[in-house]
């Protein structure tokens, strides 16, 4: 993907997590605590399973539309990052050929139903990461992780990276559009070169990390950076959690999806 | 390179990111005491930097196909072991967040992956030794080369194991250490000319820092070995730990997914193609004697059916597909019907 | 009001590297004064501005802040009387978000809660910056990061104000409220600058500097009008005189 695209692309996803709908305004903590559960509920699934993952779509789906995240831009990066689950799991249908299951005299080997199963897993474990930041700014992730028991020390630092990655890539992509303009035809990049570009970024980077550094020392910076944030947690950010984690344990204990079909079935026959 | 939720399994993840933690935990504590005030905005900025610098390609010579920077082992010759691994897990952090390269649960994998190598034991027992003092461009290439291929090599080969133990891929064992360790052999010899270039551009155009970072930070002292071992010990149990629990909540459970390692499920049918090829590279390969990678028996479908987790079901039903369908069919009017709420209203 | 003082004597700067940056300097600004200290580059006038909050300490001669001489141990507390907006507003907007950074000053002050809301409301309030509070930095445009990176100075209420190349990055319409702005305030002001333009909107007084040492002191509309010491130091008339005097 090209430096440009990739810069715009966290640059969107970075604006929309700082929009302010009802998913927007829940207590970052809550939010994080539900995205871990509801990924370690689906990962827990067992291999074959395909059927019962269906209502987990339900999730990124409420967040979506809640949280009015364009669809269309979360599908293309589910399916940009897919190629290597894809690319392992692509081997199961060649590798598990026993029929497992045979519907309507069709039948369907048990490699294929573990292939649909990862697929299933990363859509619905790869949408609710990417809705996770999508509807929680950054710097909301990193005050919940702090408060979480994270060490301030490392969050303190992730916010810096965070703060300056916009500022570097932009100063990344200038330096590769000079380098770019200047190579005619052949990619121009051989190491060489790209080593003096990353070298150069490098020097820069530490005298910039020096001037912050100087800029915090002139508001009277001794060594602690303060945190003034202090989110409370109220009842409709309980009830969410709580009507998230009833949803997990039914419907990761309970074939509720199948259940459904067999009463269809009956109504039919 | 970066492991997946969807191939992971619960027992997997929870045990590595309980390394990674641990980890995390004693390089902040380790960091606080010898931290200097300008540390934090350096590692953030660097951090950043990294970021950058791997979005940056180049074609690799001979080859023509592109190559990006990884970083771990750049990192730890610049800001010492215990601030280049927070600054790893940052930068897969926000990998993981805005990028979804790398699930969060996998998180922990690939921080240990891609950051416990490199800093905690190829740097201090391999990289550090190797250049010395730091002044012979020679030495700084062996080393770079050297700690690169040896940190990748075992980043590779954990996501081979973390995957493998997951239970979710067909991959054969060997196939698939087949499939990784050569490329990133490549990628490794590549990283690390790319690493020693840095290093040498940087002390030729700034060689204060280079000495000023390292000589505030007193690695060798610092990383005692009894302390490393320490670590391991605490690692091994927890794994172990893990391990066994899994295995206990689902009796054939650690032999079901040797079981799925060794690529049975063929011997009733005949072996087509893919799987005549990966089979035979398996046989070939498999070289760790007493831990029971052999050509399994036979053993009956049911069993691979049974549930990890208690008392589910697996499988697929005409029934299922018929709920799958009405569930599916459900959500969708949820979403459309919100969104159109939205509209009206917004 | 000895406190708002700033006096260097005969100060002297040189760099680790062997630079003499500043060969003797000698000027004394009181109360309430704006000053524009102009030169070519390399003349001197970061190096000057670094010295004005302790960035960096003088080789020889002394600096005095209000009642302060400036030492190794007097330096914290004259940050707190002088605040610097540097050239560069990304490396002074370092946290999360604009109400962050214009908290880090009050928080490092040590007021509490309530005291540090206000303050970093006031001092938005004086940039025309309050509905930016919750944005990220990397979301501004360069006149609102220059905004709030002096929003970010004002709210620690410091005695002087001092700033580096302020409308370096400014289109003109941001530079003319940047102008606006500073004309409202009166604190004393020193401002460095290749802008000479702004200097004579904004500052009484002009102190010009060569090869470290200060060549010129006194009123700013006399001193840049005089072409011939300027060009000397390798400056030239600001542009509204230039129309002026044709030829």
């Amino acid at each position: 993907m090209s430096f440009d695209a990739q810069y715009f692309d966290i640059g969107r996803l970075d604006r929309l997590s700082y929009r302010d709908t009802f998913v927007h305004q829940l207590d970052a903590r809550v939010k994080v605590i539900a995205t871990m559960l509801f990924l370690f509920t689906v990962i827990s699934f067992p291999k074959y399973e395909v059927v019962a993952l269906v209502p987990f779509f339900l999730f990124p789906v409420l967040l979506l539309t809640i949280g009015e995240i364009p669809v269309r831009f979360i599908l293309k990066k589910v399916l940009l990052v897919s190629p290597f689950a894809i690319l392992i799991g692509v081997f199961n249908p060649f590798l598990d050929t026993a029929t497992m299951a045979v519907i309507s005299g069709i039948p369907i080997s048990a490699g294929v139903i573990s292939f649909l199963s990862i697929l299933l897993k990363f859509a619905l474990t790869v949408s609710a990461a990417l809705l996770l930041i999508a509807t929680t700014s950054f710097p909301g992730v990193c005050h919940a992780l702090r408060r979480l028991g994270l060490p301030s020390l490392f969050v303190s630092q992730l916010l810096f990276l965070y703060r300056y990655i916009f500022v570097l890539m932009e100063e990344a992509m200038r330096i590769t559009r000079a380098r770019d303009m200047r190579s005619f035809g052949s990619r121009g990049a051989g190491i060489q070169v790209f080593v003096r570009l990353i070298g150069t970024l490098f020097v820069r980077t530490v005298d910039r990390a020096e001037r912050i550094y100087y800029a915090m020392l002139s508001r009277g910076f001794q060594g602690d950076i303060p945190s003034l944030r202090r989110a409370r947690i109220v009842v409709t950010d309980l009830a969410c959690l709580t009507a998230m984690v009833m949803f997990l344990a039914v419907f990761r204990f309970f074939r509720i999806t199948e259940g459904i079909g067999c009463l269809v079935q009956g109504l039919l026959r | 390179m970066h492991m997946a939720d969807a191939l992971l399994s619960p027992a997997v993840g929870t045990t590595l990111w309980a390394g990674t933690a641990a980890v995390g935990g004693y390089a902040s504590k380790k960091l606080k005491i010898q931290i200097d005030d300008k540390m934090i905005p350096l590692m953030g900025v660097i951090g950043a930097f990294i970021f950058a610098a791997q979005m940056i390609n180049f074609t690799i010579p001979g080859t023509g196909s592109s190559g990006h920077l990884g970083g771990g082992m750049i990192l730890a010759i610049i800001l010492g072991p215990h601030a280049a691994f927070l600054v790893m897990a940052s930068v897969l952090t926000v990998q993981a967040l805005f990028f979804a390269d790398g699930g969060l649960l996998a998180l922990g994998c690939n921080i240990w992956n891609l950051g416990f190598y490199p800093c905690y034991l190829i740097y201090p027992f391999i990289c550090k030794p190797l250049i010395g003092d730091g002044k012979n461009p020679g030495r700084i290439l062996l080393a770079s080369v050297v700690s690169v291929v040896l940190a990748l090599q075992l980043g590779a080969f954990s996501v081979v194991m973390e995957t493998v133990l997951s239970g979710k891929s067909e991959l054969p064992f060997g196939a698939f250490v087949v499939m990784m360790q050569p490329i990133h052999l490549a990628i490794g010899i590549v990283e690390g000319f790319v690493t020693a270039g840095l290093i040498n551009f940087v002390r030729s155009a700034r060689p204060e820092l280079l000495e000023c970072m390292a000589a505030s930070r007193p690695l060798g002292a610092s990383i005692s070995l009894r302390k490393v071992m320490a670590t391991f010990v605490v690692l091994a149990v927890i794994s172990g730990g893990a391990l066994s629990w899994f295995a206990s909540t689902h009796p054939d459970g650690l032999e079901w997914s040797i079981e799925k390692v060794t690529g049975k499920g063929e011997l009733q049918e005949a072996e087509q193609g893919i799987a005549r090829v990966l089979k035979g590279i398996q046989k070939k390969t498999a070289f760790l004697p007493g831990y029971g990678f052999k050509p399994a028996g036979n053993e009956s479908r049911k069993e691979e059916a049974a549930p990890a987790w208690p008392g589910i079901e697996a499988g697929t039903s005409t029934a299922g597909i018929i709920g799958a369908a009405i569930v599916l069919g459900l959500i969708l009017l949820i979403g459309v019907g919100i969104r159109s709420f939205r509209g009206r209203n917004g | 009001m000895s406190h708002h003082i700033i006096e260097f004597r005969d100060v002297f700067f040189r760099y680790p590297d062997g630079t003499e940056a500043l060969k003797g300097v000698h000027f004394r600004i009181t109360h309430g004064e704006s000053v524009g200290i102009v030169g070519a580059n390399g003349s001197g006038k970061s190096t000057l501005l670094q010295h004005m909050n302790g960035y960096l300490l003088p080789t020889s001669g002394t600096v005095t802040i209000g009642d302060l001489n400036l030492t190794r141990k007097t330096r914290q507390e004259i940050r707190k009387k002088v605040g610097i907006v540097f050239q560069n507003p990304d490396d002074q907007l370092f946290m999360p978000t604009v109400f962050d950074d214009v908290a880090f000053g009050p928080v490092n002050l040590g007021l509490d809660d309530a005291s540090v809301r206000e303050r970093v409301y006031r001092a938005l309030g004086m940039v025309n910056g309050l509905a930016l509070r919750d944005k990220p930095p990397h979301h501004l445009s360069a006149g609102q990061k220059s905004a709030v990176a002096i929003a970010s100075v004002m709210a620690m209420e410091p005695d002087i104000l001092a700033m580096d190349e302020p409308a370096a990055t400014l289109d003109p319409k941001s530079r003319r409220l940047l102008i606006t702005l500073l004309k409202g305030f009166t604190h004393s002001k020193i401002i460095a600058s290749h802008d000479l333009d702004l200097i004579l909107d904004v500052c009484e007084r002009c102190i010009v500097i060569g090869d470290g040492r200060v060549v010129a002191d006194g009123p700013a509309a006399e001193i840049l009008s005089n072409r011939t010491m300027l060009e000397d130091n390798s400056l030239e008339l600001p542009l509204s005189f230039q129309r002026r005097s044709s030829g």
